[in-house]
Order: structure tokens, then sequence, then C-alpha cells
């Protein structure tokens, strides 16, 4: 059943960046992002980590994309014209890199296939809100202060670059 | 069969793969932008996929800690992407060669 769960998922996954990959529109190549995150969100329901399904549906799906498509009709982008493109070794290398990840990938499946290690279905407390909070605001509250000050240069730096600048500056 | 850690891995990689082709082979910047973000999203399974299987919290945490990140990525990036366009008034990275706006 699982194993049933993780085709579907993993075949929607892989097809949804597929297609966000081939589309010339940018809306709908973030229509097909947002069918890689739903997909991703089931999968980590799946590993036994619902708080995290829910901040990906919450933030990534909900926030991020929203902002995404937001800025794609704000600037009313065209689709991409059949120009030649000034660098011609890019789409080689593109081949080149991506045979060299997919031997990566069979020697993963060969190697860790016989690093044996128990699934974890439910049992145990590790995917609960419960323990990410109390890990988060104990052993890890540094890199959690870190990481709201990185949110506040965002915002800042946003503002400044978004900004339209004034006569004379 | 269950699902093992590797067919974790493996997809993981695989989507990261086409993450990277289509950040090279892209030249709408903002479906860089994207592409960018189909890679974090990768690398986020392959720690949910650890946390899992190791039963340990510390992966969990690293994906949230990533997940901000790239929500900040994303509000500066775009910043960007806005101040580009009022500049050139294209979107095309081939055209945006100069640092200078």
């Amino acid at each position: 059943m699982l194993t049933l769960l993780f085709i579907l998922f993993g075949a929607l996954a892989i097809g949804c960046a597929l297609a966000m990959v081939a589309q010339r529109n940018p809306l709908y190549s973030a229509i097909s992002l947002i069918g890689v995150f739903i997909s991703l969100a089931c999968l980590y329901v799946m590993l036994a980590a619902p708080f995290i399904a829910a901040v990906q549906v919450i933030v990534y799906a909900g926030a991020i994309m929203v902002l995404v498509v937001f800025v794609i009709m704000l600037l009313n982008v065209e689709e991409e014209e059949r120009s030649p493109r000034r660098l011609k070794f890019l789409v080689p290398l593109a081949v080149g890199l991506a045979a060299i990840l997919v031997a990566e990938v069979t020697f993963i499946l060969v190697t860790v296939q016989e690093f044996r290690v128990t699934p974890a279905t439910g049992a145990g407390d590790v995917g609960i809100t419960h323990s990410i909070g109390s890990a988060l605001f104990t052993q890890y509250l540094l890199p959690f202060e870190i990481t709201s000050i990185l949110l506040l240069m965002a915002i800042v730096g946003a503002m400044t670059l978004a900004r339209r600048s004034r006569k004379g500056d | 069969m269950e699902p093992q850690l590797s067919w974790y891995l493996a997809l993981s990689a695989v989507l990261f793969t086409i993450g990277v082709t289509g950040v090279i082979i892209k030249r709408n910047v903002i479906a860089m932008f994207m592409c960018i973000e189909l890679m974090l999203n990768a690398v986020n399974l392959t720690f949910v996929a650890f946390a899992s299987f190791f039963q340990d919290v510390t992966g969990q945490l690293f994906v949230f800690i990533v997940m901000t990140v790239a929500a900040a990525e994303a509000a500066v990036g775009l910043g960007i992407i806005i101040a580009i366009f009022r500049n050139r008034e294209s979107l095309d990275v081939d055209e945006a060669s100069i640092l200078k706006l």
C-alpha cells in the first residue's frame, strides 16, 4: 500500500517537475511547481512528518508561490521567445550534468540498498509538533534566533530593492 | 515491500537533477528562480527521509530552517527581479549581463 502511494506521489512529483522545466509560460511553470510541492507534502505525511507536511503546504504552496504568481502577473511576463541563445554550450552542459547525477542515483540505489534501517511508520514521536517545538526552543535556539535575524534582513532588503527610487538619487 | 530509504534518496536526486537542468537551460529569470525552489525541496525530502528512518528530529528542524531561508530568498529574489525588469524591460538573463542596474 505504502509502495503504491510512494510510486503515485513520486511519479506525480517527477512529472510536475518535468512539466515545469518544459513549459515556456512562467505561469504554467508556477502551477506545475505547486503540484510538486503538494506531492512532496504527501510524501512527508508518509514519512511520519505531519508538521513538516502542513508547513510545506502553508509556506511553500501558499506564501512563496502566491508571491511568485503575483510577481509574474505584475510584470505581465510574455512567453519566452525563441531567440538564439548567447551561451550555446549550456544545453550540452546541462545534459552532461544530468547524466552524471543520474549515475549517482543508480549508485545510491545499488549501495544504500544494503544499508538496512527500519522504516518508521507511525511509531515514535519524531514528527509531531511537540517534539519539533521542544527541540527548536531548547537545543537549537541559536539557529532559530539567527533565522529570525535573517528574516528581518530579508524584509529590509526586499523593501530597499523594490522601492521606486526618488528623482535625483 | 515497504518504501526503502534509497527510494526516497533516488527520488530526491532525480528532482534535484531536474532543478539543476532547469537552472542551466532556462532563460527567464523567474523560471530559474522556481527551479532553485525545486532544488531546495529535493534537499528537504532527503532531510525528512533521513529524519524518519533514523528516528531523529534534527532533520526536520533543518527542513524548517531551510523553508525560512527559502521564504527570505523569495522575498529578496523577487525584489531583485522587479528591479531588473524596471531597468531593462526584460526578464531574459542573457540581457542582464552587466551587474550594474
